[in-house]
């Protein structure tokens, strides 16, 4: 089984976010991590591996501080990498960049392709789909089983409000997968050292532009969102706060 | 003849998915700003009632694009259908419920027609003439304004959960028009079984009358005994959001969002959640709402009744004592 799994490099969870000056993108002098859902796409490829045997591939799309996520990868277990480098993938929708990962792709044969279900940065949950339709190969989404059969795979995808469904899918097919899927490993010190001599492929922007459209959608303006509610925000001492809170869930929660 | 926008409803095993009027909604609202008209499509087979449904709506136009083959969903014949009916039509603008499903064939198809979506928007705005869609970013900490780059027809956007009121769509009469379709062979690529439910789920938290919900802010599964005496104190119930039954610390029928259960108790007490949009959904219906979190940017906050900024385990241990002691005085 061979398996290419698309990871992201998005800002730290708790990093604190501010707008650059022109209101179109946050500053970028910030800590980044691997897009969480990634991280459990790439578990899951590892696991096809180690159950069928195979190989499986990372690919990134951009700049160059986002080399580390493929790093953390290849010390987990993957392969080798593939990096798309430019600054420009950061700002680039979702349509080109399954463009460009598909661009990567060639001249090679993978079973499947698996992604994170959605990233924490955009939140487009798109670039998956639109990759397979590109590939024109079948997808699903929201996967949170994977069974090799006869034919293909055996899915279970996560449906809303508690619902789920089975699904037959021959291969080669393009997987969106669930967060809690399985439970991530941590890199070892050994893979860690086996990491620094696998190879990484370098793709610059000009190698994919060929196959580029531009933009379909553009992002005017970010800001910080408007508040929907008043909130009360409480301070003191902890033992003020415990009291305020207390007054709180008797006067107005009415629950004491 | 006016541009139109075209509802996208959705409807699983012949029964209409009730978020369908929060997006027939938004596009009456759009259209009252825009001069536009609304229209109405849903697909499936056996979807006359559901389509007499929508006629009782304010809209031009209901299509019932029906066809046997489309009694399971996939995503390939949705594609193919929709892919035919929309090239055909070219309504200004395609707007769905931001379901599962919608994510799971929406972007396809758009792609298909050499389109794209923007998905997951929580409102709209119409500037000078321009149309723009408000959606959420780094999870729910900024907002961004939306606009599609090309001038030409088929836009597509897709909104979120409650972004709109489904009962303030306008009522009507709309004309339905059938349309029967065939799916050839071939174009289904993957066979889509019965869709289930997992043994009864144990907690149902929607009766619950105070919930402590639990994030990351926790740190290790052992901390989770301190909110549970909270909660127990209170005469509620412990919930978390996803990343904590993903981590096995809470089993999954304990998780609050768009994957888990829908809650609206009277307080809802949320330690170290950071309140990603996924959470928000399922738990934004809280009467009182109360955030406790050491990051002053996290969007829980937005929606919060009383918030405390600071690290949640100085905070509550000394707000059991004053519970205890306030139990105690009553």
């Amino acid at each position: 089984m061979k398996i290419l799994v698309c990871i992201k490099q998005v800002p730290q969870k708790d990093a604190p976010l501010k707008l650059n000056e022109a209101g179109t993108w946050i500053r970028e002098d910030i800590s980044y991590e691997v897009n969480e859902p990634d991280a459990y796409a790439l578990e899951e490829a590892l696991r096809q591996k180690e159950k069928h045997g195979g190989e499986v591939v990372v690919v990134t799309a951009g700049p160059a501080r986002s080399q580390q996520v493929l790093r953390e990868a290849l010390a987990k277990g993957a392969d080798r990498a593939i990096h798309l480098i430019d600054d420009s993938f950061v700002t680039m929708d979702a349509v080109s960049t399954a463009h460009a990962i598909a661009a990567a792709m060639e001249g090679e044969t993978f079973d499947m392709v698996f992604t994170g279900l959605q990233s924490d940065d955009y939140g487009f949950a798109q670039t998956g789909v639109l990759l397979a339709e590109i590939l024109g190969w079948p997808h699903a989404t929201i996967i949170i089983g994977i069974e090799k059969t006869e034919t293909g795979v055996r899915l279970k995808r996560e449906l809303e409000a508690g619902h789920y469904q089975f699904m037959d899918m021959p291969l080669p097919c393009l997987l969106t997968i669930q967060s809690g899927i399985n439970k991530l490993r941590y890199a070892t010190l050994i893979g860690i050292k086996q990491a620094k001599n696998k190879p990484v492929k370098q793709l610059t922007l000009a190698d994919v532009q060929s196959k580029l459209g531009t933009n379909l959608q553009k992002i005017e303006r970010l800001y910080v969102p408007v508040k929907q509610k008043k909130t009360e925000m409480l301070q003191g001492t902890p033992g003020e706060i415990a009291k305020k809170l207390v007054d709180k869930l008797r006067n107005e929660a009415r629950v004491i | 003849m006016a541009d139109t926008i075209l509802v996208l409803v959705e409807q699983q095993q012949a029964k209409l998915n009730r978020v369908s009027f929060e997006t027939i909604a938004a596009a009456q609202a759009i259209a009252k700003d825009t001069g536009w008209q609304v229209e109405i499509a849903v697909v499936g087979s056996g979807i006359e009632a559901i389509a007499q449904e929508l006629a009782a709506k304010k809209a031009s136009k209901v299509y019932a694009i029906e066809s046997p083959q489309l009694a399971v969903y996939t995503s390939d014949a949705y594609v193919y259908v929709l892919k035919e009916f929309l090239a055909g039509k070219q309504p200004k603008l395609v707007l769905m419920p931001h379901t599962y499903q919608v994510r799971d064939f929406a972007p396809s198809l758009a792609l298909a027609l050499g389109k794209t979506v923007i998905p997951d928007a929580i409102g709209y705005k119409y500037e000078n003439g321009k149309l723009l869609f408000t959606r959420q970013m780094f999870q729910g900490k900024f907002a961004a304004d939306v606009s599609f780059a090309d001038s030409g027809n088929l836009w597509m956007a897709t909104f979120q959960n409650a972004a709109f009121r489904g009962d303030q769509a306008e009522a009507g009469t709309a004309p339905i028009e059938t349309i029967n379709v065939t799916v050839p062979d071939g174009v289904v690529r993957v066979q889509a079984h019965e869709i289930f439910k997992e043994a009864k789920q144990a907690v149902d938290l929607s009766q619950s009358e105070v919930i402590v919900a639990v994030g990351r802010g926790i740190k290790e599964q052992k901390n989770l005994a301190m909110a549970e005496e909270l909660a127990k104190l209170l005469g509620g119930d412990i919930a978390a959001s996803r990343p904590i039954c993903d981590s096995g610390w809470l089993p999954l029928d304990r998780q609050i969002g768009s994957s888990g259960q829908t809650i609206a108790p009277k307080l809802y007490i949320g330690l170290g959640i950071s309140g990603a949009i996924q959470h928000i959904v399922g738990m934004k219906g809280s009467r009182t709402i109360i955030a406790i979190n050491k990051d002053a940017e996290a969007p829980i906050f937005e929606i919060a009744d009383v918030g405390v900024v600071a690290n949640l385990f100085d905070i509550v241990p000394p707000l059991m004592e004053e519970i205890k002691k306030a139990k105690a005085g009553a």
